[in-house]
């Protein structure tokens, strides 16, 4: 369990360096984006409002309140992550066309998103799920904010950030897959606890 | 009566704000101890983030996780209760209050025109289930905010009588093995167990809203309550989904007749900011809620 310190822009063979199990510290710019801004993308081909080639999204739809005394900004007052297993389908497409270094979500992703963090040297990092006033706590400021009208939830919120985790590398860029690792253990331990459980019912129930 | 309707509103409204924003008691407590069993620093990344999330929210009175989900609420109505003609109007008006107030986030999408309704009411949202309460003056009401993390693992099937309760079980744990760790484990399970689909999701869901260890009230019903839990803590899915000791907060089974040609089982998950609150409303307006002691409304 080693634990980096990154900044955007982030450089990719600072990512190649990081395995899953590591811890990660970011500082610099976060932009939530979920699956809305996937959809706009990477199905309906429609071009990001911001670059973000060696930056950091974020799956989530925070709670935010405009600001009293900045007129047109925005406060956080609640940002967790959502589940990430939902970007699956074009995450792949994602990372290739934006060029991204970082993606910060909860739980675990799959095949395709793995295969494309190798290629093009990106990581998927976890943050506790749920722990949304936590998170909101790391963030310094909301920069801006872009396709509001998809609702408050799927808008990209563009956040400076410092020190922002600590977050649970789930996905390397060697083809590492913690969640996938695990599962296969899952899988295994329920088949037996399945068994020993239908015995038991059999004899109880009686049936 | 609007002056009595507007009290109403508040008090709907306030109670509403603070379920998003504090645990109830007995999963407070629940929360301590899980913690307390796990010793692996990949669980303690978890629980410690937990455990200072839900201090922050109660001092910043913020909701402790941002999706405060949608709303719904269970209302178990004494039929002698004044408010029964006010009460549906006098939720939705509560919500669009809350979600101002609190705030909460904006989590009603039309469906067919897919837009965000902004305040938290729809097309049946809030929704509401209504019970009866013979020669009884009070409403009780439970409130769930379903996130969507929580609501993904949820589903039903009408299985074949001859596939048992071994078939029961294989659908459950199959859900939660795959959907499960991705749902903010430990997780409260809710399975309901009916003749119908639909009956067997909603008593999954009403399982839920109940005290975090209470039994079911079939001797059989409860040992397998407790087996399961055993049984599901031994996969060692932990909390965040990536190992650790126990990954439960408990197991509650609900059960109607069922026909004798199906057996249908229902589940629901509710992740670990198991956000229920419970408040009873007397005809003077006075309240209790027993989920939340010492509560300020």
């Amino acid at each position: 369990m080693s634990i980096h310190h990154l900044k955007t822009p982030i450089k990719e063979e600072e990512i190649r360096r990081i395995r899953t199990g590591d811890l990660i510290f970011l500082s610099g710019t976060l932009v939530t984006a979920r699956d809305d801004v996937h959809l706009r993308l990477v199905k309906q081909q429609d071009s990001l409002p911001i670059d973000l080639r060696d930056g950091a999204i974020f799956h989530a739809g925070p709670i935010m309140a405009a600001s009293k005394d900045r007129p047109g900004r925005y406060e956080v007052i609640s940002i967790g992550p959502t589940t990430s297993m939902r970007m699956e389908r074009y995450e792949k497409e994602f990372i290739e066309q934006t060029g991204l270094r970082l993606i910060v979500g909860k739980g675990g992703m799959g095949r395709r998103t793995e295969e494309a963090c190798a290629a093009h040297g990106c990581l998927h990092a976890v943050f506790p799920g749920g722990c949304a006033v936590l998170a909101a706590s790391l963030v310094r400021e909301v920069r801006e904010v872009h396709w509001l009208e998809l609702g408050m939830p799927e808008a990209m919120w563009v956040m400076e950030v410092e020190n922002f985790g600590p977050l649970l590398v789930s996905i390397d860029a060697q083809g590492n897959n913690l969640f996938e690792q695990q599962k296969a253990i899952y899988n295994e331990k329920k088949e037996a606890e399945l068994r020993a459980l239908n015995a038991y019912i059999g004899e109880a129930f009686r049936i | 009566m609007n002056d009595v309707k507007e009290k109403l509103v508040d008090l709907l409204a306030q109670f509403t704000r603070l379920s998003s924003i504090r645990l109830p008691d007995d999963v407070l407590r629940k929360l301590h101890e899980l913690s307390g069993s796990e010793t692996s620093e990949r669980a303690r990344f978890f629980y410690d983030a937990m455990l200072a999330d839900l201090d922050m929210a109660s001092s910043l009175m913020r909701p402790c996780c941002q999706d405060t989900g949608i709303i719904q609420y269970f209302v178990e109505a004494g039929s002698k209760s004044p408010y029964l003609d006010l009460l549906e109007d006098a939720l939705r008006q509560a919500v669009v209050l809350a979600t101002d107030r609190t705030p909460l986030r904006h989590n009603c999408v039309e469906v067919f025109d897919e837009k965000n309704t902004g305040d938290n009411t729809g097309t049946r949202i809030p929704w509401i289930d209504w019970q009866v309460i013979p020669d009884n003056q009070d409403l009780s009401i439970y409130i769930y905010l379903a996130g969507g993390g929580c609501s993904l693992p949820g589903a039903s099937k009408v299985l074949m009588p001859l596939e048992g309760y071994e078939g029961v079980l294989r659908f459950v744990f199959d859900q939660v093995t795959s959907y499960g760790i991705n749902a903010c484990p430990p997780l409260l399970l809710g399975i309901g167990i009916a003749g119908s689909a639909e009956v067997a999701a909603k008593l999954s869901k009403k399982a839920l809203l109940r005290p975090i260890g209470s039994a079911n009230g079939n001797e059989r019903g409860h040992a397998l309550e407790v087996k399961i839990e055993e049984a599901v803590n031994a996969i060692g899915i932990g909390p965040g989904g990536t190992g650790g000791a126990k990954s439960l907060l408990g197991v509650h089974v609900e059960q109607a007749g069922r026909h004798p040609a199906t057996l249908a089982v229902g589940l629901s998950t509710a992740c670990w900011a198991h956000r229920r609150a419970h408040i009873i409303i007397h005809p003077d307006l006075s309240w209790e809620m027993p989920t939340h002691q010492g509560a300020q409304l």
